[in-house]
C-alpha cells in the first residue's frame, strides 16, 4: 500500500440522463411533476417506504409520505428523531419572499446560489428549489414554527454571507431546532396516526439491492445488538453529511458516512466527494483532547467586524490596539459585500492572515470577530436579541465575554456538498434509492451560501421527493411474496454480520478514536482548506497505511450482542477511511480551483480561486469498482442556458 | 487536573447497576465534561476494560440527547448548562459522582444510557399542529404579535433532555409537557386544537408514569435552557378549559 500507486482511477462513459426535463426553466418542475405517474390515494398504502435519518430531509419527507398514506418506516440512531444534527443549524433559511421589497426574486435566489457553489451545480435544481423556498416557510408557519416577528406581527428577515438582500428567516440563533422541532412533531403526528413507523438507535448497516433495484436496508438495534432486515418498495437515504471525516468538524459526534457508503460500495455513484465546506466562523481549537469544534452562526457578520493586528506576533490585549493598527481585511479587500463575503472566500482570508503571523489566541490559529462598534452603535440590547445565545455559548466556551472582548473564531470542516449522485428525481444510480438533503449531492456547487442547507433539506423532504418517488412507485411496485426471507436480504444481513465479527477480532491495541483523530488530521492538513497534488499523493498514501494499520491493530472492545459505542464508532471509522480516500482522489483529479475546493496550483494573480470551466464544468460521479480496485470517473457535463458563468468576484 | 470519579455502571436493563471508582489525570480546565469522560474511555479502551456508555451527541447544548447526574444534580451544577457544555474549569480536584437520569419511566439501558422514548410519545398523542403539506397559507397572511412569538419560542426552545423528570421527586415531566402546549397554545396556528392538545398531552403524560406536579420546582431549577414554571400552570389552565368544555377531538 505504501508504494504510489499509477492508476488511481480510471474513465468510464458520461452520464448521459439526469431526468431533467427541458424547455423554459421556470416550467421544468411543473412538466416533470405532470409527467411523472400518480399512485392513487386508494393504493398508497401498498406501497411501502424507508426512511433512514430523522433530520429536516428524513422527518419532512417520512412525515409527508405518511401523511400520503404511504407505509413508512423511518429509522435514527439518535434516541429520538428530535435530537438529528439539523438541530444545530443557526443562522436561518432563504426564502425568495422579497417581503422587504429589496429586489430578491425567485430568479435572484437563484442566481445567487449557482454563483455561490461556483457554477457547479444544475441549473434546473437550484431553480427548482429557489421556486419551493417559498412554500417552506409558508409550510413552517402553519406548522407552529415560531420565526422571528417585528412589532407589526410579520416575519422579521435578515441577510446572511455571499447575498445582497435580507432574505433569510429566522428563529433567534436556533432556526435548525425549530425547523426540526416542526417536522419532527409531523413525524411524530403521523406515528400516532400509524402511517410511519419509527425506529429509534438503530443504524443502517447494508442496503439491500434485489434485481438491480433497492429494496430494503439491513439495520443493527443499537441496543440489543440485533441484526434485521426490512424490505420496502423503495428506500431514502436522509443521513446528512460526512464532516466527520475530520474527526474534528461542526457535526455531531455521531454524524456519519456509513448509509451512503455502504450504498456507494454496492453501486449508488459518489460525487464530488471533495466538496467540503470550511465554515468560516467556528470557537479555534484549544487543545488536544477536543472532541469537536463549535460553529458560532454566520448571521454574526452582519454585525461583528473581522480583524488581525497589523503587526504580525502583536500579542496585546485586543482592546488596547489602536484602530490604526488594526487590518479588516475582508472589508478592505472585498469592499461590496464586506464581513459578508461567502464562506469559502472568509475562510481562506483568515487562513492567510494567520499563515501570515497575525493570527491571535492559542497557536496563532484565530482571527478577532469584534463587536465593539455594533454595541456602540445598537446598544447592548438590540445585541442580545439578536444573538444573545451564541454569545452566551461563546461564553460557556471560552471563559471569555464577548461583550467585552472580541470572540475569537476560525475556519472548521463543516458541511459536505458531495454526496451520493442523484438525478432531478433525486433518485440514485441504483433505482428505487433516493438521497435527500446532505447526503444527496444536488443543489449547493463547490460552496453553500449560508441558510442553504435548510432550504434544501425541507425542500427535498415536504415538496420535491414526495411528488418524484410516487412516480417510481406507481411504476415499480414490489413484487408479490418478495421478503426478508429472500436470498439477497439474507445476504445482506450475513455480510453486516462478518464485517461486525471482523472489527471485533483484530483484537488489537490502539483506540478506535486515536485512528480517527490521526485520519481525521492527514484529511485537514491535505484536503482541507488547501490542496496541492503533491500534499494529495501524500495523503493517499497515508489513508491507506493507516487504514492497513486499523485493520491490524485497532482495538474493539466488548461484543456485538450488546449496547456498544465502540464497536458502533469503529464501523463507522472504517468506512471513513474508505471515503477520504475517494475525497482525495477527487480533489487530486480536479485541477481547478473552484469554491471551497482550493488547489494552490489554480489561483489568479489576487490569490482567489481560478475555475476551469473548459476542462471541469461538470458534476464528478465516481463508481465502486471492488476494494483494491480504482474507481471509475464518470463526468456529468454541467449545462448553462440561463446564467452566464463569470468568474465569481465579491469585490 | 486529576479526579476520582465514581460512575454508575450497569450492563443492561436487567442487570442490578453499581458505582465504580476510578481516577483520571491530566485533566485540562477547557475541558468540557464530556471529554474528560472521553479521556477516562481511553484509558479504558487502551486497557482492554468497557468504556463507559454515555448519550451525547451535539456537544454544543442542543440536541438534548446528553443526560448525566453529577454530584446529585441533573446537567451538573452550572446553571443553565448541559452536560457537554459544562467545563472541568468548573470543578475542584476531588471526587465526583455521575449516574444516570433517575426514573421509573426512564428505565436504564446500560451504564449512564437512558430510555427517554415515553417523551417521544407525549409528543405523538397531540404535540403537534395539524399542518397538511401542500396548501399552507402564506406565511405573513396570519399577523403574530412579537410578544407571543418570542413566549412562544421561549416555550419551543425545550430540548427535551428530560432533566426535569431526573430532578423532580415526583418524576413528573410536566415542565416538558407545559412547554409544548404552551408553544402551540400561544400561537394563532395553534388555537383550535388548543384544549384537545391540552387533554391529550397530560393523558399520555399520566400514562407514561410520570408523577404529579406539586410545584416544588426543581426542573425549572436544573432545566439548561430555563423554561419557566408558570409553562405548567399554563398546561393546566388549558386542561381545566378542556374538561369544562368539549375537547374537540375524539
Amino acid at each position: 500500500m505504501g508504494a504510489v500507486r499509477a492508476e488511481l482511477f480510471t474513465t468510464g462513459e458520461p452520464i448521459a440522463d439526469t431526468k431533467a426535463p427541458t424547455g423554459p426553466i421556470q416550467d421544468r418542475w411543473d412538466a416533470r411533476r405532470f409527467a411523472l405517474n400518480l399512485v392513487s390515494p386508494a393504493n398508497r398504502r401498498r406501497r411501502s417506504v424507508i426512511v433512514v435519518g430523522t433530520g429536516l430531509a428524513g422527518a419532512s419527507a417520512a412525515a409527508t409520505l405518511g401523511e400520503a398514506g404511504y407505509r413508512v418506516k423511518s429509522f435514527c440512531y439518535q434516541d429520538s428523531p428530535r435530537r438529528a444534527h439539523s438541530i444545530a443549524a443557526q443562522g436561518g433559511i432563504n426564502a425568495a419572499k422579497d417581503y422587504r421589497n429589496d429586489g430578491d426574486s425567485i430568479r435572484r435566489l437563484f442566481y445567487d446560489t449557482v454563483k455561490g457553489g461556483d457554477y457547479r451545480s444544475r441549473e434546473s435544481n437550484v431553480y427548482r428549489l429557489a421556486q419551493v423556498s417559498s412554500a417552506i416557510i409558508d409550510q413552517c408557519v402553519a406548522q407552529g414554527v415560531p420565526f422571528a416577528r417585528d412589532y407589526g406581527g410579520l416575519l422579521d428577515t435578515r441577510s446572511f454571507g455571499g447575498v445582497q438582500v435580507s432574505r433569510t428567516f429566522y428563529a433567534r440563533g436556533q432556526t435548525g431546532q425549530q425547523l426540526l422541532l416542526g417536522a419532527y412533531q409531523a413525524l411524530e403526528r403521523q406515528a400516532a396516526a400509524g402511517t410511519v413507523r419509527v425506529g429509534t438507535r438503530h443504524e443502517m448497516l447494508e442496503l439491500i439491492v434485489i434485481d438491480g433495484a433497492a429494496r430494503g436496508v439491513v439495520v443493527r438495534d443499537l441496543v440489543t445488538g440485533g441484526l434485521r432486515a426490512h424490505l420496502a418498495d423503495a428506500v431514502v437515504l436522509a443521513t446528512g453529511g460526512y464532516s466527520n471525516v475530520y474527526h474534528l468538524s461542526t457535526n455531531a459526534m455521531g454524524c456519519n458516512a456509513s448509509a451512503i457508503w455502504r450504498a456507494h460500495r454496492k453501486g449508488a455513484f459518489f460525487a464530488n466527494p471533495c466538496f467540503t465546506q470550511i465554515h468560516p466562523t467556528c470557537i479555534p481549537v484549544s487543545g488536544v483532547h477536543q472532541s469537536k469544534l463549535t460553529l458560532m452562526s454566520e448571521s454574526l457578520r452582519n454585525d461583528g467586524r473581522i480583524w488581525v493586528p497589523r503587526q504580525a506576533g502583536d500579542g496585546r490585549d485586543p482592546r488596547e490596539i489602536p484602530e490604526s493598527e488594526r487590518d479588516y481585511y475582508l472589508e478592505r479587500a472585498y469592499p461590496s459585500f464586506g464581513n459578508l463575503v461567502p464562506r469559502d472566500v472568509a475562510s481562506r482570508a483568515a487562513k492567510n492572515q494567520c499563515d501570515a503571523g497575525r493570527g491571535v489566541g492559542p497557536g496563532g490559529r484565530g482571527v478577532y470577530l469584534d463587536f465593539a462598534e455594533a454595541v456602540g452603535r445598537l446598544g447592548r440590547a438590540a445585541i442580545e436579541e439578536r444573538y444573545g445565545n451564541l454569545f452566551e455559548m461563546y461564553q460557556k466556551i471560552t471563559d471569555e465575554d464577548p461583550y467585552q472582548v472580541p470572540m475569537r473564531i476560525y475556519p472548521a470542516a463543516h458541511y459536505t456538498m458531495g454526496g451520493l449522485w442523484v438525478d432531478y428525481d433525486l433518485e440514485s444510480t441504483i433505482p428505487g434509492l433516493f438521497v435527500v438533503g446532505e447526503a444527496n449531492f444536488s443543489d449547493h456547487g463547490a460552496n453553500r451560501l449560508g441558510a442553504s442547507a435548510l432550504m434544501q433539506g425541507l425542500a427535498d423532504g415536504y415538496f420535491i421527493l414526495p411528488n418524484t418517488i410516487s412516480g417510481y412507485l406507481a411504476r415499480n411496485p414490489r413484487p408479490e411474496g418478495l421478503d426478508e426471507t429472500h436470498p439477497a436480504a439474507v445476504e445482506a444481513v450475513k455480510d453486516a454480520r462478518r464485517r461486525i465479527g471482523s472489527l471485533l477480532a483484530i483484537d488489537g491495541r490502539r483506540t478506535v478514536e486515536s485512528f480517527h483523530r490521526e485520519l481525521g488530521s492527514i484529511v485537514w492538513e491535505h484536503c482541507g482548506m488547501e490542496r496541492t497534488a503533491l500534499g494529495l499523493r501524500e495523503a493517499i498514501d497515508a489513508i491507506g497505511a493507516l487504514r492497513e494499520e486499523f485493520w491490524a491493530d485497532a482495538k474493539v472492545t466488548g461484543t456485538d450482542g450488546e449496547l456498544n459505542q465502540t464497536l458502533e464508532r469503529a464501523g463507522r471509522v472504517a468506512d471513513f477511511f474508505e471515503l477520504a480516500e475517494l475525497m482525495c482522489i477527487d480533489a487530486l483529479h480536479r485541477d481547478e480551483s473552484c469554491g471551497s475546493h482550493f488547489r494552490s496550483e489554480s489561483q489568479t494573480a489576487d490569490g482567489e480561486a481560478l475555475r476551469d470551466d473548459e476542462h471541469f464544468a461538470y458534476v464528478a460521479a465516481w463508481e465502486f469498482t471492488g476494494d483494491g480496485s480504482a474507481p471509475v470517473l464518470h463526468r456529468e457535463p454541467l449545462v448553462f442556458q440561463n446564467l452566464e458563468l463569470t468568474q465569481r468576484s465579491y469585490r | 487536573m486529576n479526579f476520582t470519579l465514581r460512575i454508575w455502571r450497569q450492563h443492561d436493563a436487567d442487570t442490578p447497576g453499581r458505582m465504580v471508582t476510578y481516577p483520571v489525570e491530566g485533566i485540562t480546565p477547557d475541558m468540557s465534561f464530556l471529554e474528560m469522560l472521553d479521556v477516562l474511555n481511553e484509558q479504558l479502551a487502551a486497557a482492554g476494560d468497557e468504556p463507559v456508555a454515555f448519550d451525547h451527541d451535539c456537544r454544543e447544548g442542543i440536541c438534548g440527547m446528553c443526560s448525566l447526574v453529577i454530584n446529585g444534580i441533573a446537567h451538573g451544577p452550572q446553571a443553565l448548562t448541559t452536560a457537554c457544555q459544562l467545563y472541568m474549569r468548573h470543578f475542584r480536584e476531588g471526587v465526583i459522582d455521575v449516574e444516570p437520569w433517575r426514573s421509573e419511566s426512564f428505565p436504564v439501558l446500560r451504564d449512564l444510557i437512558v430510555d427517554r422514548s415515553a417523551l417521544d410519545r407525549i409528543i405523538q398523542a397531540g404535540g403537534y399542529i395539524s399542518a397538511p403539506t401542500g396548501a399552507a397559507p402564506d406565511a405573513a397572511a396570519v399577523l403574530v404579535p412579537k410578544e407571543d412569538a418570542d413566549r412562544a419560542f421561549d416555550a419551543a426552545t425545550c430540548i427535551g433532555c428530560g432533566a426535569c423528570v431526573a430532578a423532580c421527586p415526583n418524576g413528573c415531566a410536566m415542565l416538558f409537557t407545559g412547554a409544548k402546549a404552551t408553544h402551540l397554545g400561544t400561537l394563532p396556528q395553534g388555537q383550535p386544537e388548543r384544549s384537545w392538545r391540552a387533554l391529550a398531552l397530560i393523558t399520555q403524560h399520566d400514562a407514561e408514569g410520570f408523577g404529579g406536579c406539586t410545584q416544588i420546582g426543581e426542573c425549572t431549577a436544573v432545566c439548561p435552557v430555563g423554561i419557566p414554571l408558570d409553562m405548567i400552570s399554563r398546561l393546566n389552565a388549558d386542561v381545566l378549559s378542556a374538561l369544562r368544555g368539549t375537547p374537540g377531538r375524539p
